[in-house]
Parts: structure tokens; C-alpha cells; sequence
């Protein structure tokens, strides 16, 4: 068992499960720092592995497929704005509504699209295709954990950069840090925090929608009925243990990635029975959540000198 | 009644009948008997005794999930782990039903223990956000797959009969609840149900632990200035909503629709619950007309897919709808408004004349 975990296999399948879950762990991490929870991202996950599969498969062209898949998401976000933040709809109901309507449309519009009933086995998709990159795939250990992965592993991983730079070193990174972390304060130097909030969860919307397209066109390749699992949730744990940072986002949500591939090591192993090992990522995340919220109340417990 | 809630209840009515509208015009896109789909989803139900048997039987999940719901969101806690107990209250029910025949007390000590069950499950949310401060909305939609996996395992490992596939061995039928009217499978839950929306309604309208607990829900930190132990009111709350929904699993377990555990899915009556919750305010006394509702829009809806080409998730589409339309403040808020601007010059006026 210890050298197919050691192996560099192994650390592949980590980042292969990673992938989705980092793409909606940024997504939520973008829609927390500005103050919102962004539920939807389940939904959003599940719809755009949908578009991936039927916009793919129009365009012959995996990437046009994406760009109309991310745009779609944006769309789902804008939604999401618009009921949360003009019509003042909870945030969580609408996320959940949302959701709803993500596995039964799911359902409903690959039925009207293709006549598939819950798996798309008669649309021709096209995925994303993996991508080695000269050099690094010379460096020993990494470079074999590397190369071959899916162009949107390598993307999420870029994603991560990008998004740390986004919020932490442009002015509009700082304006959706500043309403989150303070409404008024921020309406006060004239910034409009429904604006600001709006592009946040347009944003957020766009990265969940990337890994939704890799769920189908890349984890898999077609869509099948639920195919999300509830990944989009497993983003918020991820987002909030990381303190809604990209870094921290991306380490808590390798451990989950770490987890599956776990799962996934001993299922072949049969250590232990099936159903049992199906729990391994949600009981990570709990026992994640727990251990960081706990350690956090401590230090504001210590920091308060009680 | 008030010009504010008449408006509420207007509202609610006209979002129900949007959502509707907007799910004829995707029939309308999908289906090549478009007229007939919409015939079946509307008036499908009437069209004999068993349909308007299922109609009631599947109000009685939704009330109990409902049910719970409410009294959970009251207290302001966003838990979602209703879904999960409802899963492990069938599947516990199922594990004394299948190993006692003892008519009468079978199916109580059944339900009980598929309420307990329930209630230490949508504790652990509660009880975690207490010790760690975990946010409980998303711990409670962590643990409602662990308790899928669980339900799992113990079906295909310890009550599964190896005779059928995956389902576990028969329930004994001293452990099942009688059939209240003949040619349907109304059952003795729809009682207990009805009960229990009753008895939930009272408990959080008409005690003084109801009262803290809403308290504690429209304002926490007015709450504890008042003297009103916040951990007390949210352990107690969730609880008894999971009690109240594992009951429910119990209940549907054991219902004739049922005769063995075949349950390798969440069936989402805690998502469904939500929208019970948001349709009747929050009160548990409403949530049987909410579930009314739904139930006869699913069955409608299953009739439809049955004999069209429209498939039965259209259903999860129109509710989408009503949920985003209901919970929309500001949706139709020039409207009220009005209204209450004119209920106010109206009572002006008659002040003027006394």
C-alpha cells in the first residue's frame, strides 16, 4: 500500500481530485472576502458540467466550449447578484434555489439536447486535453507528478497565483476586501459595495464554472445526472478553513484532493469496505472544520486575555 | 388581517403562479404534446382515488421535514442536516422493525428510535458550532453525506437480505402503519403528521421556550441581554427539529409504500423542507397546505412524465422559482408599499372623523 501511495501516481490523482474542488474553493473564497456566501456554487459546478459537455461538443473545440461554459457561470452569478443584492433574497435561500433548479434543469435540458436520460453517452464531448511542459517535466518526482495532467489542473494552479495576486495587489481586489470586511467603511471612501459585489460573484460564478468543465471534460469525460457530489459544498468548508485566502484555499483543499486519492488507493487495496471509504473526504472536512474553527477560538480566547 | 400580510400571502400567490407560468413556457420548448403535459401536471392528480391517495401520502414526509425545518430556522441556526436525519431515522426504524413483531408497540419503539436518532444527528452541527465555533450550515452539509455512506454500509452489510438486491430483509407487518383509507396508501402517519405540525406550532408560538427561541433567531444579541441562554435555545431547537425529522424517516419507512429499506440515495426531503419552510413563513401550523402544494405539483408532475415526453425534474425547476420569488423582499415591494401607505391615510381618515 505505501509505495502506490509514495509513487508519483499517486500525487497525480491528488491533484486530478484537486482540481474541481480548488476552482470552487477560489470561487467561494472570491464571494466570502466580499461578504457573501456563495452557496450556488454546487449549482454552478453541476450546470456548467452540463454546458461543457453539449457547448463542446457544438463547437467541436474544447476551448470555445469553455470560454461559452465560463461565461454561462458568470451569468449564474449575476443572477445570484441580482436576487441577493436587488430583490434582497437570502443569500442561502437563493443558493439553495439555485440548486434546485441545477438538478432538475441538469436533467431536463440533456433530455431536450441530446434524448440522454441522466448520462450524456450519445453527445460526442470534447475534453480538455493534458499538457506537458518542456523542463519541468525534467525535474525529477515533480516532473512526473506534473506533466501529463489535464491543461486545467495546470490552469487551477495558475488560477491560485492569479487570484492572490487579484486580491491582494489591485485596486479592485482591495475594494472587494473592503466591503467585506466592512460595508460602511467602505461605502464611506465612496466605494459602491453593490458594484463591488457584483463583480465578485460574477467572478466567483466564472472559476466554479471551470471546474465544472473539468469535471466532465477532463475527470470524466461526459455528464452524468448529480455529477457534482456535493464538491461544491466541500469548497465552502475548504474556503473557510483557508481563511478565505487562494494559498490557504489551495493547501486545505490538496488535503481534500489527498483524501479522494486516498479513497481511491484503498478501494483497490479493499482495506476496508467501499461505503466506509466514500466518507473519507466529508469526515476530513468536518474534522477539518472542526480543528480550525476549535484552534481559532482558542487564539481569539488567548489574544482577548481571558 | 393586516394590509402587510395580506400582501405576503399575495405575494406568495403570485410567485407560486410565475413559477408556473415560466415552467408551461419550458414545456412548452421541450415537449412535442405541450397541452397535454400541462393537462397532466394540473388536473392529473383528480383524475382518480389512487392519484389523490398519493397526493396525501406524499404530503406526509414533507410535513415532518417541514415541520422541523421550521422550529431548526427559527432559531436563526441555518442547519441543513434535516435531509440526513431523515435518512438515518428510516434506516434505524428499518433495523427494529425488521427484528420486532410485537403488534402495537413495534412501530412505537420503531419511530422513537428513528426520532432520537434524527435528534443526536442534527445535534452534532449544533454542538460542534457550540464547542468551535464551526459554521453549522456547512458541517450539517458535510455530515448529511456521511450519513448517505453510512446508510449504505449497513444496508449492504448488516439488514441487507442477500435474496434481493439492495434491500434489506422485510419489515415484519406488526411493525407497519395501518392503511387509513381503502383503495389508497393513506396511512396512520398522516395523523402523527398532522399532530406533530399542530404540536410543533404550539411549542413555538405558545411557550415561553418558543418565545426564546424566535427571540433568539430575530435577534441573538438582544437574546442573551435578556437573559436568554443562547447555547440552551440552540441545542434544544435542533433537537427537536431533528427529532422531528427522523421521526418523519421512521414514518415514511414504515408506511405502506415501503416493505423492505431501498434507500442507496438521499432522497432530499430536507431540501424540500426548505421550501415548505420559506412557503409557510416559518410557522409550522402552515406547513401542511405548503406540502399540500408541493405533493400535488409532484404528483401531477409524475403523472405528466409518465404518459408525455416531459420528464419529472421539471418539477425541481418550478420550485427553484418559487423559492428565489418568495424570499425576494423587495420583489413587488413598491406594491406593498402602496398598500400600506393607504391603510395608513385610510386610518388618518377615520381618526379625522371621530
Amino acid at each position: 500500500m505505501w509505495k502506490a501511495i509514495l509513487s508519483p501516481d499517486f500525487f497525480g490523482t491528488i491533484l486530478r481530485a484537486t482540481t474541481p474542488i480548488l476552482f470552487a474553493t477560489l470561487a467561494s473564497c472570491v464571494a466570502s472576502k466580499s461578504g457573501i456566501t456563495n452557496m450556488a456554487l454546487e449549482g454552478i459546478l453541476l450546470f456548467s458540467a452540463l454546458f461543457g459537455v453539449i457547448f463542446s461538443s457544438i463547437t467541436h473545440s474544447w476551448l470555445l466550449g469553455l470560454i461559452i461554459t465560463v461565461v454561462i457561470g458568470g451569468l449564474i452569478g449575476l443572477i445570484l447578484a441580482f436576487f441577493v443584492l436587488n430583490l434582497k433574497t437570502d443569500e442561502i435561500l437563493a443558493a439553495i434555489a439555485i440548486n434546485l433548479t441545477a438538478t432538475g434543469g441538469t436533467v431536463l435540458l440533456l433530455l431536450a439536447f441530446s434524448g440522454d436520460r441522466g448520462v450524456s453517452s450519445s453527445i460526442r464531448s470534447v475534453s480538455a486535453p493534458s499538457l506537458t511542459i518542456p523542463l519541468i517535466d525534467k525535474i525529477p518526482f515533480i516532473g512526473q507528478v506534473l506533466s501529463g495532467q489535464n491543461i486545467l489542473t495546470w490552469l487551477s494552479l495558475v488560477a491560485v497565483i492569479v487570484m492572490h495576486l487579484f486580491l491582494y495587489k489591485t485596486p479592485l481586489g482591495l475594494s472587494i476586501r473592503a466591503v467585506g470586511e466592512n460595508k460602511n467603511a467602505a461605502e464611506s471612501v465612496g466605494i459602491s459595495s453593490r458594484r463591488i459585489q457584483y463583480i465578485a460573484l460574477v467572478i466567483s460564478g466564472c472559476l466554479a464554472a471551470f471546474g465544472g468543465f473539468f469535471l466532465s471534460g477532463g475527470y470524466m469525460n461526459m455528464f452524468t445526472k448529480d455529477m457534482s457530489s456535493g464538491r461544491g459544498f466541500i469548497a465552502l468548508a475548504a474556503a473557510s478553513m483557508g481563511g478565505n485566502t487562494p494559498i490557504g484555499g489551495l493547501l486545505v483543499s490538496l488535503l481534500f484532493g489527498l483524501a479522494s486519492a486516498l479513497a481511491n488507493v484503498m478501494q483497490l487495496m479493499s482495506v476496508m469496505p467501499y461505503e466506509i471509504i466514500l466518507m473519507v473526504p466529508y469526515l476530513t472536512t468536518l474534522i477539518g472544520l472542526g480543528v480550525y474553527y476549535y484552534a481559532q477560538k482558542k487564539k481569539k480566547e488567548r489574544l482577548s486575555g481571558k | 388581517m393586516s394590509s402587510a400580510k395580506k400582501f405576503d400571502m399575495l405575494r406568495t400567490v403570485l410567485s407560486v403562479a410565475i413559477a408556473l407560468l415560466i415552467s408551461f413556457v419550458i414545456i412548452f420548448f421541450v415537449s412535442a404534446q405541450p397541452l397535454e403535459a400541462i393537462k397532466y401536471l394540473l388536473i392529473g392528480p383528480f383524475s382518480n382515488k389512487r392519484s389523490m391517495g398519493n397526493v396525501v401520502e406524499s404530503m406526509i414526509p414533507l410535513i415532518f421535514t417541514g415541520t422541523g425545518v421550521c422550529i431548526m430556522f427559527s432559531a436563526n441556526q441555518i442547519n441543513l442536516a434535516g435531509e440526513g436525519a431523515f435518512h438515518m431515522g428510516g434506516l434505524i426504524a428499518t433495523c427494529v422493525a425488521i427484528n420486532m413483531s410485537i403488534p402495537g408497540i413495534s412501530p412505537i419503539v420503531a419511530l422513537f428510535a428513528a426520532g432520537v436518532v434524527g435528534a443526536l444527528f442534527t445535534a452534532i452541527p449544533a454542538v460542534m458550532k457550540i464547542t468551535t465555533t464551526a459554521n453549522e450550515m456547512v458541517s450539517s452539509l458535510m455530515i448529511n453525506y456521511l450519513a448517505l455512506y453510512f446508510g449504505n454500509y449497513i444496508l449492504n452489510n448488516v439488514i441487507g437480505d442477500p435474496a434481493a438486491s439492495t434491500a434489506s430483509y422485510p419489515l415484519t407487518a406488526e411493525s407497519q402503519l395501518p392503511v387509513l383509507v381503502d383503495g389508497t396508501r393513506i396511512h396512520l402517519g398522516f395523523i402523527i403528521a398532522i399532530a406533530v405540525a399542530i404540536l410543533g406550532y404550539v411549542f413555538l408560538y405558545k411557550t415561553k421556550l418558543g418565545y426564546e427561541l424566535r427571540i433568539t433567531g430575530e435577534n441573538e444579541s438582544f437574546a442573551r441581554y435578556s437573559g436568554i441562554s443562547i447555547v440552551k435555545v440552540i441545542v434544544i431547537s435542533q433537537l427537536l427539529g431533528g427529532f422531528v425529522a427522523g421521526l418523519g424517516g421512521g414514518v415514511e419507512m414504515l408506511s405502506p409504500i415501503y416493505s423492505r429499506f431501498t434507500w442507496a440515495s438521499l432522497l432530499g426531503y430536507g431540501w424540500d423542507a426548505i421550501i415548505i419552510c420559506t412557503l409557510s413563513k416559518k410557522n409550522p401550523l402552515y406547513t401542511p397546505f405548503a406540502a399540500l402544494f408541493l405533493a400535488y405539483l409532484r404528483t401531477g408532475a409524475s403523472i405528466m412524465a409518465r404518459r408525455t415526453d416531459v420528464t419529472l425534474e421539471i418539477v425541481q425547476i418550478t420550485q427553484g422559482i418559487i423559492i428565489l420569488l418568495v424570499v425576494a423582499e423587495q420583489f413587488l415591494s413598491g406594491y406593498r408599499h402602496k398598500l400600506i401607505a393607504r391603510e395608513a391615510k385610510a386610518e388618518l381618515k377615520e381618526e379625522g372623523v371621530k
